[in-house]
Parts: C-alpha cells; structure tokens; sequence
C-alpha cells in the first residue's frame, strides 16, 4: 500500500476506535442524569443502586474516549497537514471551542461526578452529572458542525489556495449540519439503550433481581423503543438532504449507475465497478425514487454522471445496507421488548438472550452509517474544495505502516478488555445480591464463594 | 496581518503548555514511581491523581489546539517531523489513560499487568515528550549528535516528571510512603538539574541567533538571573528535601511548589530562546497564523470560557484538597 491508502486505514482505524466510546457515553452521561433526577426526587434507593453501577461503566468508556480522541487531535497533523493548510482558518477553531465549551467541562466535572459523592453536597454532585452530560453534548455540536462543513462547505471564500470564512453563522450552521447532529445524537441515545439493556440483561441471566437492574433495563427498553422512530425519521431527512448536496454519495449507497426515472430500491446486490454494473440484484420497482424524491417516477442521479469523482461503491453500499438493516433490527427488538414487558411483567428468557445479544449492536450501525458517511464523500476531504489526495502529508509509508500495527494491535487488545471489563463487572454486581448460601446449594461441586 | 494577535496566541499556547507540563507532569511522574512502589501504596498513588488526570491531559489538546488554530502551517510541519515519537507518546497516554479504570476494574489476577501499563504508559509518553523537545529544539536534525542530545533530554524529562510527582507525593501522603517521596524526589532532582544545564548549554550551541540573543548586552546582565535564580531553586529544593528525610514537618507542600518554580524558569528561558520562531530560526508566529478573521473569533471563545475553566479546575482541587484518601465511588 502506498502512503496515502495507508494514512487514510490509520485515520480511520483511530477514528473508528474512538467513536465506539463517545457513541456509549454521550447518551449514557444523560441516562445518569436522568437516574440522578430520579433519586433526587423520589429518594428510592434503586435510581441511586442504579447511577452507582452505570457511572462505574461510564469512568471506564468515557477513559477510553478520552485517550483516543488525544490521538486524533494529533493525527490532523500528523496524517492530513494539507487539511489544516487549506481549511484551518475554518476547523481550527470549531476544534478550539470543542475543547476550551467541552472537553474541560466534561473532564474536571468527571472527577467530582466519579470520586466527589462525599466531598461535595449532593446538589453539586448533581451539577457535576449535569456538566458531564452537557460537556459530552456541547463536544458533538462543535465536531459534528467540523464534519458537516466538511461535507457540505458554506460561509467562506477560496484565496490563494485557502478558505476564509465569510460567516461563521453559515459554517456552523451549514446545510447538512442539523441533520447530521440530530441523527448522531439519536445514534447515542440508542447506543446507549442497547448497552444499557444488554448488560442488565446479562445481569437478570445471571440472577440478578434486584429493583435496580429492572429499571434500568425498563428504562433502557422504553427509551430505545421512543428513540427508534425519531431515528428513522431523523435519517430519512438526513438523506433527503444529502440527495441535493452530495448526489454522487446518495448514488453509491443506491449502487444505481445510470441516471433513473423510477428507480428501483436494491435489497441486495454486488456492485462491480469494473464493469460498472451490479450482479445478483434484488430490487423493489421506482421504491428509491419514492424514498428519495417522495415521487415514485422521480429521476435520481446515477454513478455514470460523477464517473472519476464518485467514492468507491461497495463500501458505501453494504455500509447503508448494514446501517438500515440494524435500525430495523432495533426497532423490532425494542418495540418487542416493551410490548412482553407491559405492565411491569419481567423479560422472559429468550427475550434477555435477545438483548444480551443486542448489547453493541448500536456501535455496528453507527460504525456503517460512518463508513458511509465519510467514505462516501470521497475523493474529497472537503466537498468541492479539497482532495483527500492533496491533504496527505510527507510522512513515509514505513513510519505509517509501523505505528498503523502498533495501534491496531492496541486498539483490538483494549476492546476486548473493554467488552470483558463490562461484563465482568455486570456478573460482579449480579453476584453481589445473591446470598453465599443459596450459591452453594445451586452449585453444590463449587466450593464455598467461588 | 495583524502583529498582535499572533503574539497573544504564541502565548495562549506557551501558557497551555506550561500548565500541561506542570499537571500532566506530576501526574506522568507519579505514574513512572509506581515502579518503586508496594501494592498497597501503588492504590493510594494512584488515587492522588485519579480525580486529577483526565483534565490536566486536557491541557495538552487545548496547546496543541492553538497550535493547529492560530498556527496551521507550523502544526502539519512539526506534528510530520516528529511522526514517530507523537506515535510512542500517543501510545503511552492511552496504555496510562485506561489503565487507571482497568487496574481496580478488571479481575484482580489482571491487576499487576495494568499496574504495569500505567507505568509503561507513564514512562513511554514522558520520553517521547522529552525526546520531541529535544528534536525540536535542534531543528529536527537528522544526525546521530541530535538523537542523542534528543534522547538525553528525553531522560531529563523523565527526571523533571519524576521531581514533579515525588513532589506531588510528598504533599498528598503520609507515613512511610511520604518517607519514600522524599527519597524519590532527591533523585529525581539531581537528574533534572542535569537536564535542564544540558538543555541550556545546547540550545545556544544549535542556533547562534539564541545565543546572540542570550550574550548580548545590556540584556545578558538582566538573562543571566535566569540561570542564577534557577540554581537557587535546585538548591533550596535540595536542602528541604534533606531536611525532610530527617523529620516531615510542617511545609510539606514546599518541595512542589520549589519544581513548579523550577519548570516555570525553565520554560521561560526556552521561550525566550525561541520566540519569536515556531520552527526555530525558519518560520515565526508571524509567517505560520491563521486568518485575522479567524483568531478573533477564537479569542473570544478564549476570553469567555478561559476564566471559567481556570476556576472551576481551582474549584476541582478544593474538593480534592488535602492527604489522599482511597478513591471509591460512593
């Protein structure tokens, strides 16, 4: 591999990584919120068992988080020096407020939210939950209002090869950013359900029955089940949009060559790009144009208009079909799951196997909607304005291809740490409600304790 | 372009890294003495810099944040130039970073391991740090001379991190782990006052415009108290330090403020030297800012949010403040 594919697998092996965390802790910072507010206001112990155990995951992903992204904020330069040459004048400071609005907040708030229960009052714990969640959710504003200008630019000029902005209201508020910021923070939301969910469901496999695990995995269930049709909503308008701005993305996640009247919506497919042609087609009749268009007969643009200046068609397309296919997949586990568990009934065996299984199931679909998202845009860095080609810096490909198996090596280790941690802490808290005795008349070869 | 807004982002960003030398510092060498360390006290060093850690890292982004805001073109050369020891640092950040929750999360066989990680982690990225100043500092020379001279100051910022966190124990610790503190730091103070007479002697040697800008007069008279308050400092540090490993007494916080002190002239001397140059004698704040239009809007974000940051960090020590007690969620 040359220099170039080798900088791009590393940027996005780093990035990949880091999404995983901030996914999980931006919309379980608002869970411990609402499970704080909860305890503060009936005073039953079960919100507070509860926020005790799920912050304890939170410390462990938001650490993750935090020591990946340092690792991007290095690798804008170190990867991509051409990016911040051209567009600085326009990323640099969306990433400066990120870190002086977001990341001081969430990170000197996390210490007395983690370690401060007895040293401050409990409204300032409160505060501090509050400021976490808030810092989590200002940090998505700022990146997301980067990535969006990145795909659909606006508010500045080109001179002498670099952007000035014109309008910051217009670069923040770019055509595609309310869009993107809406369906990432709902992809957090249901992120963390499903976390949420799986764990305490692997927790009530395990034995658990304590008052605390059962609302938090009602909890989790309910908001998955709210947040999966706004979702679908959400990403449905996201596609309108990106219909008008960026059609040659919207033509590769269709995998349609030609420019079509009517076209049709391919449930599977392999795309050939030699051939230009797709094999193995399972297709619904004019079902795109009418996603698309809202018109059954609408004409949308095909990959044979951009030839030379669309993305790479398979990636973008399985992407998409990955993406959708888990939004389905959640939206009948959740919609299930509420309707079994009416009326306070607990969740059957199958369903808790279900669950478990869906733990990470939002890292599969925010991972693919990424890929298409980012993939999708190439060859440019910046839509229109920059190559990802012309961004790359001098760094050799031996340099790359030494640190890229360093990280990759690292990444794969913390992540099964990561996993394992999780549910060996969830097994930990499970085992901690049931009494010595009965263990031992369960397993009666085990000896006492194990 | 506008002369002064470079100038104050030059020294936003000296200012952030300052800040983060001197708090990730003790924290990296509280990391790197755990080595030293009994089990038992390993949870209590920890626990000094758990509520601490993840914002004094922070300030690490922000330097390099303006680094990349106000000064792009200077951010991609350096952050290119030194693609490999940002790889190492990167690396033992993140191996310290989770260590922290895995160490008291993961199984308890597991424990050691992680336990070595944060040390791993701590000494990786303290000696890419140093090794980076060092490359930095010679021009990213690509000679055999300047590897050396890089790695040697890689090992002084070991020894500087070391002082800080030794320091930092002194304060936060009692009993026979405070005993240890001081006997760590008396180490690690003899190995940083070689660092940084290594990093003063070099610097001039490199380029002749720091050392015209160093020997000239009338300013030599006013730069030279640099050098002279600076071994003041190593020495009333070293006399304290005697004095503590005789009998703990009552300024037990001296010994840190005295390496803070000693950080603080060292950075100001290697400020001076470079200033007004990013890339040193190649390329000033001036040639390498960003767009006026652009650096205003930050300063105000930098206005507004710098003081609040500032105090609710102070506000975060208060209600750490004091000997460390065990760390526990409830």
């Amino acid at each position: 591999m040359d220099a170039l594919a080798l900088a791009r697998v590393q940027f996005a092996a780093n990035i990949t990584f880091h999404i995983l965390f901030p996914t999980i802790t931006m919309g379980l910072a608002w869970l411990l919120v609402y499970f704080k507010t909860r305890h503060n206001r009936t005073g039953a112990a079960h919100w507070n068992d509860a926020y005790r155990f799920w912050v304890k995951v939170f410390a462990l992903t938001f650490a993750i988080g935090v020591v990946s992204g340092i690792t991007m904020s290095f690798q804008f330069g170190t990867n991509w020096p051409g990016f911040m040459e051209t567009v600085g004048n326009v990323a640099g400071p969306l990433l400066g407020y990120e870190v002086l609005t977001a990341f001081f907040l969430e990170a000197t708030f996390l210490g007395i939210m983690l370690f401060g229960r007895k040293r401050v009052s409990n409204r300032v714990h409160t505060l501090s939950t509050w400021m976490v969640a808030i810092g989590t959710s200002m940090s998505a504003f700022w990146i997301l209002a980067l990535n969006s200008w990145m795909q659909t630019p606006a508010g500045f000029e080109m001179r002498d090869g670099q952007a000035f902005v014109l309008s910051w209201i217009d670069v923040i508020f770019n055509p595609s950013m309310p869009y993107r910021v809406t369906h990432m923070m709902l992809a957090t939301g249901l992120t963390a359900a499903f976390v949420v969910a799986g764990v305490s469901a692997f927790r009530q496999l395990r034995g658990d029955t304590t008052r605390a695990n059962k609302v938090a995995l009602r909890v989790a269930v309910w908001l998955a089940a709210i947040l999966i049709p706004l979702q679908i909503f959400a990403g449905d308008m996201h596609g309108l949009n990106t219909v008008k701005h960026q059609p040659a993305k919207v033509a590769a996640m269709e995998g349609l060559w030609e420019d079509t009247e009517g076209a049709p919506l391919l449930l599977f497919a392999w795309p050939d790009e030699t051939a230009r042609e797709n094999r193995f087609e399972i297709a619904i009749p004019k079902a795109a144009s009418l996603i698309l268009t809202h018109d059954p007969n609408g004409l949308v643009l095909g990959l044979n208009s951009f030839e030379g200046e669309h993305p790479r068609v398979a990636p973008v397309f399985f992407g998409f079909r990955i993406m959708v296919g888990v939004g389905l997949l959640m939206l009948l586990v959740s919609w299930t799951a509420v309707w079994v568990m009416r009326q306070g009934r607990d969740a059957p065996r199958w369903l808790v196997r279900v669950l478990i299984g869906m733990t990470f199931s939002g890292w599969v679909a925010t991972v693919a909607g990424w890929y298409v998202s980012e993939i999708g845009r190439q060859p440019w860095l910046v839509q229109g304005v920059l190559r990802t080609a012309d961004a790359v810096g001098p760094v050799g490909a031996t340099s790359i291809a030494v640190s890229l198996t360093t990280y990759l090596l690292l990444y794969a280790g913390l992540l099964v740490a990561y996993i394992s941690v999780v549910f060996y802490l969830a097994s930990q808290a499970a085992a901690g409600y049931i009494p010595r005795e009965r263990t031992r008349l369960d397993n009666p070869a085990q000896p006492a304790g194990a | 372009m506008d002369f002064w807004l470079p100038v104050v982002f030059a020294g936003l960003m000296a200012l952030a890294m300052l800040i983060y030398v001197v708090l990730d510092g003790y924290d990296l060498g509280v990391g790197m003495l755990l080595i030293g360390a009994e089990d038992k006290e390993k949870d209590m060093m920890i626990a000094s810099i758990g509520p601490f850690w993840d914002a004094n890292e922070t300030w690490l982004v922000l330097g390099i944040g303006i680094l990349l805001i106000a000064f792009p073109t200077a951010h991609g050369i350096i952050l290119s130039s030194l693609y490999l020891p940002v790889a190492v640092m990167l690396v033992g950040l993140i191996l310290r970073g989770v260590a922290f929750d895995f160490r008291v999360k993961a199984r308890e066989p597991h424990k050691p391991l992680w336990n070595g990680a944060f040390f791993l982690g701590s000494f990786l990225a303290s000696m890419a740090q140093g090794f980076m100043l060092g490359h930095y500092i010679t021009g990213f020379q690509e000679t055999f001379a300047a590897y050396a001279f890089s790695l040697l100051i890689g090992v002084g910022v070991v020894a500087g991190y070391g002082l800080l966190g030794a320091t930092w124990l002194i304060m936060k610790s009692e009993h026979e782990l405070q005993r240890k503190a001081v006997r760590w730091a008396q180490a690690a103070l003899l190995l940083t006052a070689a660092g940084i007479a290594a990093v003063s002697i070099a610097t001039p040697l490199v380029s002749t415009r720091v050392f015209d800008k160093w020997f000239a007069f009338p300013q030599f008279l006013l730069l030279s108290q640099i050098p002279a308050i600076s071994i003041a400092l190593i020495l009333t540090c070293h006399f304290r330090l005697r004095k503590l490993a005789k009998r703990i007494d009552s300024r037990q916080w001296l010994p840190f403020a005295l390496a803070v002190s000693i950080f603080l002239l060292a950075f100001a001397g290697l400020a001076y030297s470079l200033f007004p140059y990013l890339i040193i004698d190649e390329m000033t704040i001036w040639d390498a800012a960003s767009a006026t239009n652009s650096l205003q809007f930050v300063l105000w974000g930098v206005l507004i949010t710098l003081p609040a940051i500032l105090g609710y960090t102070v506000f975060a020590y208060r209600v750490f403040w004091g000997k460390t007690r065990e760390l526990s969620y409830d």
